[in-house]
């Protein structure tokens, strides 16, 4: 068992881990942050995407023990400081891109580090973003059509919901 | 004008701010103080002897709690199956045994052998491969049509074959039907497989056992579509509990599908082995073992015959389909082949004659039963992608076709014993041409072949079945449960009410639709009502949502009970206003007496029901709290047209989906919003299962699709933004809603069009493609245009 200490959602955060266990693991089972999901083990589903110093990273392809030391960032430090939803999390409300919510960390969090590298991005550029992301209710187009919107572009003439 | 509130606005989803923040209540999320960890030791072999199971030296590993294995449930009862299928002689099905943890032999890859209980999920793993399994193989069971043919390797010794049943249906056309084909003007036939699939909802399933020693209560906590199902089912069939003893949990869950119905060993084991170990017991699924214990869908293999007059008009049809059963009876399996798709076969067309013969097989494979849409994706499968053969052998449009054929007098009694209500299939065609510019098709396709992909437009027509019902009649069928559904309706004494429902939300958005109606019924803010279900403990018995139900049937009797509370309400405030209650109105959350300037609040009502002073308390018993259970008097019948565009690469086979039209008749719709978000995803799962997943297994039953590495999700570039109308509205007239059920018509009228538009692309490119198996993926494709 090691320590590691680490910066969650701008709070200190420490524990004692095993050398295998993943970033994901300890965030849910340490941290009781359990707003990171775990839909794969294979790092293809994406529902456990936080931001490790700045960079959109899947959780499980992460140990623990490599974290320590690291700023991360999970959904639950997402909202506005007064608790309401972010623009992103708004858009995703607004424009029904979810449905069970399982994915829905992940994607907001994937949706934040494509948002930041490319302010406006087209939708051939969401969907390629997305790859790494899977969802099974919304058949993605709600997704896709919310991130646009919390770029600030005019969605209204794709196909309404 | 759209409206802002109540039935028919687009009212945004109140769960959503919990699941956007990270604030769900999953069941992964649920620890127990004391908790275990079990870890199942799965078989890798298909089919095969156990010759012995030596857990010693696990048994000393550290943190082991205790080893099970199938000796320990040789006292419990079975995986029960709740629907008993009779075969075309008359008999009962073949119904063989189903062991919560395999005893005797293994008849799956995955099947589990062993459980191990310890402190940590990390030392469950670790002395789960410390067991020594040592077992004999046996030849896999995996070809259908070979498992039929040869009885002399059959995946359950006691029984006489690998057949589950020979279903004939309805069998006292069939010689009548067989007549119609031998006067047909035109016969054509189509053989066709509709592949395996994986629900793969993304959350993974999750079972927390927990046992009170000073009550003998038991907890399960489970990813559940219907938790009252769970309980009765395991309580009364598998481990003997009562059901007051038994209390089921299904918070949060995140997706289903149809996988989450079922009752499955991981729950019954979590359940009493937390009583035997003493301390609560949790399981959570791996994506690579959800693929290997998860109910699979579809698996299908049919010909299909469809008989034409002179003039086109459908004078019979004839399928004959084997359906992969696996290697146990899941728990609605039976009923998916036959009741789910036997009785659609006449799809939206007045084919006079139908007979349909389905044998279901038993195989070394996952079992498999209800994926989104059960039963009704198979019959719209084949029923589309035969008239649209048939069109192009005859040379006629494929729309014309369909059209000629439509059902337009409703009601209307299917020769599949069926009768739909209502529907309106040419308005549904209209809209769709209209929508999906079908006369701009062919400026489309030149524009398409001068970047030098061929263009190809499929469309299709649907009808599916939801809410099955009535109890008494799925009784007859085989049913071992009714189809009912509940509500109790609890309103607070300051005017705020809860809906207990017995319907469970797993992405549909129960929360926010269930209160609009109500709202709309009382006339009070939507933010007054609160919506409770998933949990036994507070919700009155009910059988959950699958099968596009939850509005249509749970829905109801939401109604049913308000209805009652407002009749309630009524006489309290004639009592108070001194007036007969027959003369009361409620509007806008008022009562008022009729013709005069005498009225209430609604406040005013509740609250004199919790504090009766100025009450009939001779007459009227205090409170305000009604149950209502409701048992549809038919199916509702969804139905629309599809189409869609595609462009193949001549070079590579690679089929991009460009454009997607849904046009749905719903009936009724309380949230535009999540019914076009449920079409949605159903089309993107359609299209998956057009294009990209395939569940596989090999000649040894291994199964070669067992993580997202292999299996083929539908990816956001796969799939484009998708056109849905549903402005087409024939509402039920057997509901008080007029609703019909929307959860499962995107996956059902999705798959056809896909492939039709394919075919219709190669065709133009002049080759000689008919047909091409599902998914066509790049390398059938390309196949296939080699010739």
């Amino acid at each position: 068992m090691a320590q590691v200490s680490m910066t969650v959602n701008g709070k200190a955060a420490s524990g004692e881990v095993e050398g295998r266990t993943l970033l994901s693991a300890f965030l849910r089972d340490t941290l009781q942050l359990t707003g990171t999901h775990i839909g794969c083990d294979t790092s293809q589903c994406g529902a456990c995407v936080v931001h490790v110093n700045g960079e959109a990273v899947k959780a499980c392809t992460m140990l623990a023990a490599e974290a320590d030391g690291a700023e991360v960032a999970t959904i639950e430090g997402q909202a506005n400081a007064d608790g309401s939803l972010n623009v992103i999390q708004q858009a995703f409300q607004d424009h029904h891109g979810l449905q069970c919510g399982f994915c829905t960390p992940g994607m907001v969090m994937s949706a934040a580090a494509l948002l930041k590298e490319n302010p406006t991005p087209t939708e051939d550029e969401v969907r390629a973003y997305l790859e790494g992301n899977i969802c099974r209710c919304t058949g993605y187009h709600n997704i896709v059509k919310a991130i646009m919107a919390a770029s600030g572009q005019d969605v209204s003439s794709i196909a309404a919901e | 004008m759209p409206k802002d509130s109540g039935i028919g606005a687009s009212s945004k989803r109140r769960e959503d701010v919990r699941f956007l923040t990270g604030a769900g209540n999953y069941t992964d999320d649920i620890n127990i103080h004391g908790q275990a960890h079990v870890f199942f030791l799965r078989s890798d072999i298909a089919h095969g002897t156990i010759s012995s199971v030596d857990t010693s030296a696990a048994e000393a590993m550290p943190g082991v709690v205790k080893i099970f294995t199938g000796a320990d449930f040789e006292a419990v009862g079975g995986m029960p199956c709740g629907w008993q299928v009779t075969d075309k002689h008359g008999q009962p099905m073949q119904e063989p045994k189903h062991p919560v943890l395999a005893h005797g032999k293994v008849r799956h890859v995955g099947e589990p052998i062993a459980a191990v209980v310890a402190d940590t999920l990390e030392q469950a793993r670790d002395a789960a491969e410390a067991i020594d399994v040592d077992i004999a193989e046996l030849p896999a069971v995996v070809d259908m049509k070979a498992a039929v043919a040869n009885s002399d390797n059959k995946v359950h010794d006691d029984l006489t074959s690998n057949l589950c049943y020979d279903w004939g249906f309805v069998e006292e056309n069939k010689a009548a039907t067989d007549e119609a084909f031998s006067n047909a003007a035109h016969v054509t036939t189509l053989e066709l497989v509709n592949n395996r699939l994986v629900a793969n909802p993304m959350e993974p399933r999750v079972a927390v056992g927990d046992y009170a020693r000073g009550t003998g209560d038991h907890t399960l906590y489970t990813t559940s579509q219907n938790p009252h199902v769970i309980r009765l089912l395991m309580g009364a069939f598998v481990l003997g509990i009562p059901e007051h003893k038994l209390r089921v949990v299904a918070p949060d869950v995140g997706g289903g599908f149809g996988t989450k119905i079922f009752h499955y060993q991981e729950e019954a084991f979590c359940t009493f082995a937390a009583k035997a170990c003493g301390r609560p017991v949790k399981w959570t699924s791996s994506r690579s073992e959800a693929f290997m214990s998860d109910a699979h869908g579809r698996d299908h293999v049919t010909k299909i015959e469809l008989a034409l007059d002179g003039d086109n008009n459908f004078t019979a049809l004839r399928t004959e389909t084997f359906a992969n059963m696996g290697a146990y009876l899941s728990t609605f399996a039976p009923s998916v082949p036959t009741w789910l798709h036997g009785t659609l076969m006449a799809g939206n067309y007045k084919t006079p004659l139908i007979y349909v013969n389905v044998k279901a097989v038993f195989t070394n494979t996952v079992p498999v039963d209800a994926y989104r849409g059960a039963g009704r994706p198979e019959a719209t499968f084949q029923l589309e992608r035969v008239i649209d053969k048939a069109a192009r052998e005859l040379g006629v449009d494929p729309i014309a076709l369909r059209r000629q054929n439509f059902v337009t007098e409703f009601p209307y009694a299917t020769p599949v014993a069926v009768e739909y209500d209502t529907g309106d299939y040419v308005a549904t065609m209209d809209k769709l041409e209209a929508m999906a510019d079908l006369s701009g098709f062919e400026a489309r396709r030149k524009a398409s072949e001068a970047k030098g992909k061929l263009r190809g437009l499929g469309v299709n027509c649907y009808i599916e079945a939801c809410g099955i019902a009535p109890s008494n009649l799925v009784g007859q069928l085989g049913a071992r449960a009714g189809l009912y559904e509940s509500a109790t309706v609890r309103v607070n004494a300051t005017g705020g009410l809860v809906v207990m429902t017995g319907s469970h939300s797993h992405g549909q958005g129960h929360e926010t639709a269930f209160p609009q109606v109500i709202a709309d019924m009382i006339g009070i803010d939507e933010s007054m009502i609160e919506v409770v279900h998933g949990d036994t403990a507070n919700t009155p018995m009910g059988m959950g949502t699958y099968g596009s139900r939850s509005l249509a049937v749970g829905g109801s009797a939401m109604v049913r009970a308000t209805e009652k509370i407002i009749a309630k309400a009524k006489k309290i405030a004639g009592h108070i206003l001194e007036a007969s209650d027959a003369d009361i109105e409620l509007k806008d959350g008022t009562f008022s007496v009729a013709g005069t300037d005498k009225s209430l609040a609604w406040g005013d009502v509740t609250l004199a029901a919790y504090v009766p002073h100025n009450y009939p308390l001779e007459d009227l018993e205090p409170g305000l709290e009604e149950t209502a259970f409701y048992d549809p008097s038919n199916f509702t019948y969804p139905a629309g047209a599809y189409a869609c565009e595609v462009e193949v690469d001549p070079d590579t086979g690679k089929v991009t989906i460009e454009a997607f039209t849904a046009v749905d008749d719903f009936g009724n719709v309380v949230n535009p919003m999540i019914v076009t978000g449920q079409v949605h995803g159903g089309l993107a799962q359609g299209i998956g299962q057009a294009l990209l997943e395939n569940c596989a297994y090999d000649e040894n039953g291994q199964l070669l699709s067992a993580s997202y590495m292999d299996y083929a999700m539908p990816r956001a570039d796969d799939v484009p933004f998708y056109q849905v109308d549903h402005s087409c509205q024939t509402p039920c007239t057997h509901n008080p809603l007029g609703v019909k059920g929307c959860g499962e018509a995107g996956a059902i009228g999705s798959p056809p069009s896909v492939v039709n538009a394919v075919v219709d692309a190669l065709q133009s490119a002049g080759k000689n493609v008919t047909h091409i198996d599902m998914p066509l993926s790049p390398a059938r494709v390309w196949a296939a245009m080699q010739g």
